[in-house]
């Protein structure tokens, strides 16, 4: 709607004397304040129709809100759980989250878009000046409130009973000792349980697939499998905490391709077990390349290269994954020939 | 034999010696004709190995040397089995356009199966490796999903992604998607470990396993997989559903905090 359609009646007066008081600048005080520009009226408040209008959008809008929330209502009780719907570009989704997401965005919404075109259209959109005044009490203010404190400390009887006094303070020294207290549910400290896993000597090397204790033959060259200490069960109290510790990676690296002797001696005929637990943040680490014997971390792109005792040849981690030196028992399954002998996993203060 | 003799003009002697030489041929063809089967099987298997040597020297020996000894450009082939060969060549991956490439991607495959089943006979005769499974190897029937979703993460997720979107790797290598690989192609991927993939031999992943895996990703990587829990963005996790929130979540923020603070229309032009 344009100004032309507006009966020139109902059309504020071209010089508003409220506003638009301007203070020209002149050569005593040329940084005049100019005050604030001219008020222009909206057209809803000028033209009752289109107050009309407005009227209607936001009453449309609440209706709206409550039609959504209805719906809302409705889906919750009507639309089963397990119902799967193919709505475009969304895919195959359940039909109750989308049903539920869709009337509660809309009724939240429409109940913000109403008050929001309200405000803008109907309410009063005059400009309105409050001087700043001063922060400061008045003298005859402050002296009473002064007066007032005085004589509540005198009336009180602070200053003559010392033992109220004294058992006061002491009852406000000692409360938040309770606060204090509880944080002791932070520890107690960890002792060395970061620096002992479930492996140990003689502990036989279970594949996590099957559950069978491995042989050296069931590994091939460029094989990647994960192992756990023998004894450990999955749907043991505790699996996770002691697996966080133990998880191990095996690989076979072909015996020319392991570049340092120490490697190869703790593994067994080229079937090398390492910690499968980044030594950056404790990311489980297993992005294994077989032909360039490289692990990526995918959390910060840490590498190690198996082939060479694990070392960083790239990222944040601070320290290679620790190696698990392997045997083969009487029986010829894989056993550790010990614990690792370093923490795994990521660095802590007292690692050293 | 005079008898017999006398009686050679008799109307049925026709019929008799008919019979006769009937029976004859098929009493010999019945004694004679496995024999010559096999014969004929293992005439056709070294024909296949023959064919496949050819296509081997025009295609392959080149990068993997003229015996699949392997030469600088390319591994060595003994011991890989037919199941890498028909992997590797009816995913396209071989031949491979370079062999500089940090890794060679799908695409069209360019021997038709009759030739692919004739390479891997070649290449199966150069030395033991796995064969081609089959549909019965790889097929859903008897799979356990839910296993194979826990196998999945355990062995798989780490580099092909929760749901085998795939993922980056070093230097330029990645994990494709697993999405609309044929099941075949999965189960010779396990089995094998193409270029930088660790191998998972039936000795330490079951073919039980196996299938219960390629079970899983037919679940959860199709078309037709369903995400109850709303728009899957990709299946990629944080990042697209963190990129997700800060365009449209903050970008709708923006677009209302605009629409509260636009000038309305005035009455009068100014």
């Amino acid at each position: 709607m344009s100004s032309q359609d507006i009966p020139e009646e109902n059309l504020p007066a071209a010089q508003d004397t409220a506003h638009g008081a301007v203070k020209v600048a002149d050569e005593k005080n040329p940084f005049a304040d100019p005050g604030l520009p001219p008020h222009e009226h909206r057209i809803q408040d000028v033209d009752e129709r289109a107050a009309k209008r407005s009227e209607r959008a936001v009453a449309l809008l609440f209706t709206l809100s409550m039609l959504a929330t209805v719906g809302f209502i409705a889906s919750f009780v009507a639309i089963p759980v397990e119902k799967i719907v193919y709505i475009f570009p969304l895919g195959h989704i359940g039909a109750l989250n989308f049903a539920l997401g869709v009337t509660l965005g809309i009724a939240l919404f429409a109940i913000g878009a109403g008050a929001v075109h309200w405000a803008r259209t109907l309410m009063s959109d005059e400009e309105l000046t409050d001087e700043r005044h001063a922060i400061e009490a008045p003298q005859e203010l402050r002296s009473k409130v002064m007066d007032d404190f005085r004589q509540g400390a005198k009336e009180s009887q602070l200053g003559r009973r010392k033992l109220i006094r004294t058992t006061m303070f002491g009852a406000l020294t000692l409360v938040p000792l309770s606060g204090v207290v509880l944080l002791r549910e932070l520890g107690p400290l960890p002792e060395t349980k970061l620096r002992h896993t479930l492996w140990g000597k003689g502990k036989l090397l279970v594949n996590m697939n099957t559950n069978e204790p491995l042989r050296p033959s069931d590994l091939i060259t460029g094989s990647l499998t994960f192992a756990k200490p023998e004894g450990l069960e999955e749907d043991e109290h505790g699996f996770q905490n002691e697996i966080a510790k133990a998880a191990l990676m095996l690989v076979r690296i072909k015996p020319d391709d392991i570049k340092d002797k120490r490697t190869m001696e703790w593994g067994h005929e080229g079937i090398l077990a390492y910690s499968k637990i980044c030594t950056h943040v404790g990311c489980p680490i297993s992005l294994y390349e077989q032909q360039t014997h490289h692990v990526l971390c995918p959390c910060h792109q840490s590498t190690f290269d198996l082939a060479d005792g694990a070392r960083v040849i790239f990222g944040p981690a601070g320290h290679a994954l620790p190696q698990l030196r392997i045997g083969v028992n009487d029986e010829g399954y894989l056993e550790a020939l010990g614990d690792f002998d370093e923490p795994v996993g990521p660095a802590f203060w007292e690692r050293g | 034999m005079k008898k017999l003799s006398a009686r050679r003009r008799h109307p049925l002697a026709a019929l008799v010696v008919l019979l006769l030489a009937l029976a004859c041929t098929g009493g010999l063809y019945a004694v004679f004709a496995p024999a010559d089967k096999a014969q004929a099987d293992e005439t056709a298997q070294s024909l296949t190995i023959e064919e496949g040597k050819k296509l081997y020297a025009v295609g392959c020996a080149s990068c993997h040397g003229t015996g699949g000894q392997g030469t600088s450009d390319g591994p060595s082939l003994v011991g890989v089995g037919a199941a890498a060969v028909d992997f590797q060549v009816s995913t396209g991956r071989m031949p491979a356009a370079t062999s500089q490439a940090a890794q060679a991607p799908v695409k069209p495959a360019v021997y038709t199966q009759a030739e692919i089943d004739q390479l891997a006979a070649y290449i199966a005769s150069l030395g033991a490796g796995p064969a081609v499974p089959t549909e019965e190897q790889y097929g859903p029937q008897g799979a356990d999903i839910a296993k194979g979703g826990e196998l999945f993460r355990n062995n798989c997720a780490q580099c092909h992604n929760f749901t085998g979107k795939g993922g980056a790797l070093t230097h330029g290598k990645y994990a494709p998607t697993l999405e609309d690989v044929a099941p075949k192609h999965i189960y010779e991927a396990m089995l094998t470990g193409p270029q930088n993939m660790p191998s998972f031999p039936d000795s330490t992943l079951s073919e039980q396993n196996k299938k219960d895996i390629i079970a899983y990703l037919g679940e959860v990587n199709t078309d037709q997989s369903e995400s109850p829990g709303g728009m899957s963005l990709g299946g990629l996790g944080p990042v697209s559903e963190g990129l997700f929130g800060w365009i449209f979540g903050l970008g709708g923020l923006i677009a209302v905090a605009v629409w509260v603070a636009a000038r309305t229309a005035k009455a009068k032009k100014s």
